[in-house]
């Protein structure tokens, strides 16, 4: 954009920008369930802070698969890793403390993202096809793990900690949501790493080039993809006392259209963590409009679909046009 | 073209040997360029231009012989010890992240730290040294960019290459090598880039430029190393010999006088 080009011109460039495109499908769809949804309790703060909480295992994995995107791979693992994640947290707090469960809990999303990232730069193969694979192992991992029983979780501490706790009146997962959100975009956008995140996924040929070390800088978004899963495992376990192979099962598909929406490229090199977080509330609130609305999980699931076949046309129109 | 030899060599290649397996590639090439000095590398396809190229640039260390800077014998065995050593390489598919900015790419992997002690452990970006160091590089090839907040993808064939010279002048390189610097661009563009090339000659640099194209080298270089079979086999001032000379000496139809 040159300098001397009218300001009206230069508020329109701005206003078609992609990364602009999260707010007004946010503000249409809120404003849609709001008319719709008048005579609820849709449009108020306490829904929205109820949204909010609710989808903050889902925002804290946005954020990390942003960092996988960003670089160029996807990790369909996510999902997985939450349910293994909090079965460990869980039953580890059956024998030890709090820090010794939640370590332990975290270390297997490490585990997972060097396993994956590893693999993917090993073998050379699609992280589609790898992410896949261990998205397998995983969950028969979990599955066996308590032979499908669920884990309660009885220490208040923690429940309160990861899950329905306040801090000076601030809800806990609305805390989560925000140390997480500026952390990832701290570190994308204000970070030298964050730059090489996205030069790998720009092009990796330029990045090598350069000197950047390509191979550790793609394993290193692998595991803090897989380590944000974990957290959300936590999350979800804190919040429903307790951890059950079936967490995380559908998140998938809800994280993925979340960042494709708000505005990551799914091909790399382009990543926008406000977009992320926005596109995970969106998932919410629709989640919630619909529920509120009288509809079944069903149809949540149609929408999610469908904003991800949305996310991703927008997505391929924007690469052929350059 | 004629320029105010400094007679200071910049950079000397002392009977270079490459092999690949059974291949002997380069069998003893001996060149210098002198500090404000624009050489051209010429040679038929298979000649060893690229991988002379890449023996200067740090790619694939040569097997035998010694590269020297400023007189001093460098080790070069990465890409990273021949920028250390002031050799910066301008490739021909540039290196560039099209989604980044200009400055972005300029500082690509050397970016300028926050100063606070603490932020620049982490990592920090300085965004407005950065912005502020790419405006001088710029301004200093006079070179006809928009704004250097301009995404590469957006800029044209002469732009990016401005760009990627613009890079390895920001480094401080005392050679810059480019390897075929106009093979994708127009009359225009070309000119473009001879005339980047004149600026930062003008400025000490030493430049080897590889090239198929006899008018840009007639027009921008001032000697011309002639690579023929893995040998160098003329080191002749372009001023002295015509177009066709130079053709005989590159396809072996004729040695040099």
């Amino acid at each position: 954009m040159s300098v001397n080009q009218l300001p009206l011109q230069q508020l329109k460039l701005l206003a078609v920008k992609r990364e602009f495109f999260i707010y007004y499908i946010f503000l249409a769809v809120m404003l849609i369930f709001a008319v719709a949804l008048h005579d609820t309790g849709f449009f108020s703060l306490t829904n929205f802070m109820n949204i909010v909480r609710q989808t903050a295992p889902i925002t804290v994995m946005a954020v990390g698969l942003t960092f996988a995107l960003a670089v160029g791979h996807i990790d369909l693992s996510i999902g997985s890793v939450v349910a293994l994640s909090a079965l460990v947290g869980a039953l580890l707090l059956q024998h030890v403390g709090i820090p010794l469960a939640v370590l332990g809990a975290l270390s297997v999303g490490l585990i997972v993202g060097l396993i994956n990232g590893l693999l993917i730069e090993r073998l050379q193969v699609s992280s589609l096809l790898i992410t896949l694979g261990t998205m397998g192992v995983i969950t028969g991992l979990s599955r066996q793990l308590t032979n499908l029983e669920s884990v309660p979780i009885i220490d208040q501490t923690f429940t309160a900690f990861f899950g329905a706790g306040e801090l000076l009146g601030i809800p806990s997962l609305f805390i989560w949501t925000l140390v997480i959100a500026a952390l990832g975009y701290v570190v994308l956008t204000k970070l030298a790493f964050g730059k090489h995140l996205l030069a790998v996924g720009g092009s990796p040929k330029a990045a090598l080039a350069m000197g950047i070390k390509v191979t550790q800088i793609r394993i290193y978004a692998l595991v803090i993809s897989s380590m944000a899963a974990a957290l959300a495992g936590l999350l979800y376990a804190g919040r429903l006392h307790g951890a059950r192979y079936t967490l995380g099962e559908a998140d998938l598909l809800t994280v993925i259209a979340a960042v494709a929406i708000g505005g990551t490229s799914l091909f790399g090199g382009r990543a926008c963590i406000i977009g992320a977080i926005l596109g995970s509330w969106l998932m919410g609130m629709i989640n919630n409009g619909l529920i509120l609305s009288g509809f079944s999980t069903n149809e949540q699931m149609i929408a999610r679909g469908a904003i991800l076949i949305v996310a991703v046309a927008i997505g391929v129109k924007e690469l052929k046009n350059g | 073209m004629v320029r105010s030899a400094l007679d200071q060599i910049a950079l000397e290649v002392r009977d270079v040997h490459k092999r690949f397996g059974g291949v002997h590639a380069l069998k003893g090439v001996s060149f210098t360029i002198n500090k404000g000095e624009v050489v051209g590398l010429l040679g038929d396809n298979g000649a060893g231009k690229s991988t002379l190229v890449r023996c200067i640039s740090g790619i694939h260390p040569p097997d035998e012989g010694a590269v020297l800077v400023n007189g001093q014998p460098v080790h070069i065995d990465s890409p990273l010890a021949a920028r250390e050593a002031g050799i910066e390489t301008v490739f021909q598919d540039l290196a560039m992240v099209p989604e980044f900015d200009i400055t972005e790419n300029l500082f690509l992997n050397r970016e300028i730290l926050h100063k606070n002690p603490v932020l620049r452990r982490l990592g920090w970006l300085d965004k407005k040294a950065m912005e502020k160091r790419a405006k001088k590089a710029l301004n200093r090839l006079n070179s006809r960019i928009p704004s250097y907040q301009e995404q590469i993808h957006r800029l044209s064939g002469g732009q990016r290459q401005a760009v990627a010279i613009a890079r390895a002048v920001n480094w401080g390189a005392d050679i810059v090598i480019m390897d075929e610097p106009t093979a994708a661009l127009g009359v225009e563009q070309s000119a473009q880039v001879n005339e980047l090339i004149n600026v930062i000659s003008s400025q000490g640099v030493a430049v080897l430029l590889i090239s198929h194209n006899m008018q840009h080298v007639v027009e921008t270089c001032d000697r011309a190393v002639v690579l023929y079979q893995g040998q160098s086999v003329a080191d002749v001032s372009v001023s002295d010999v015509t177009k066709e000379d130079l053709v005989g000496l590159i396809t072996g139809a004729k040695s040099a006088a």
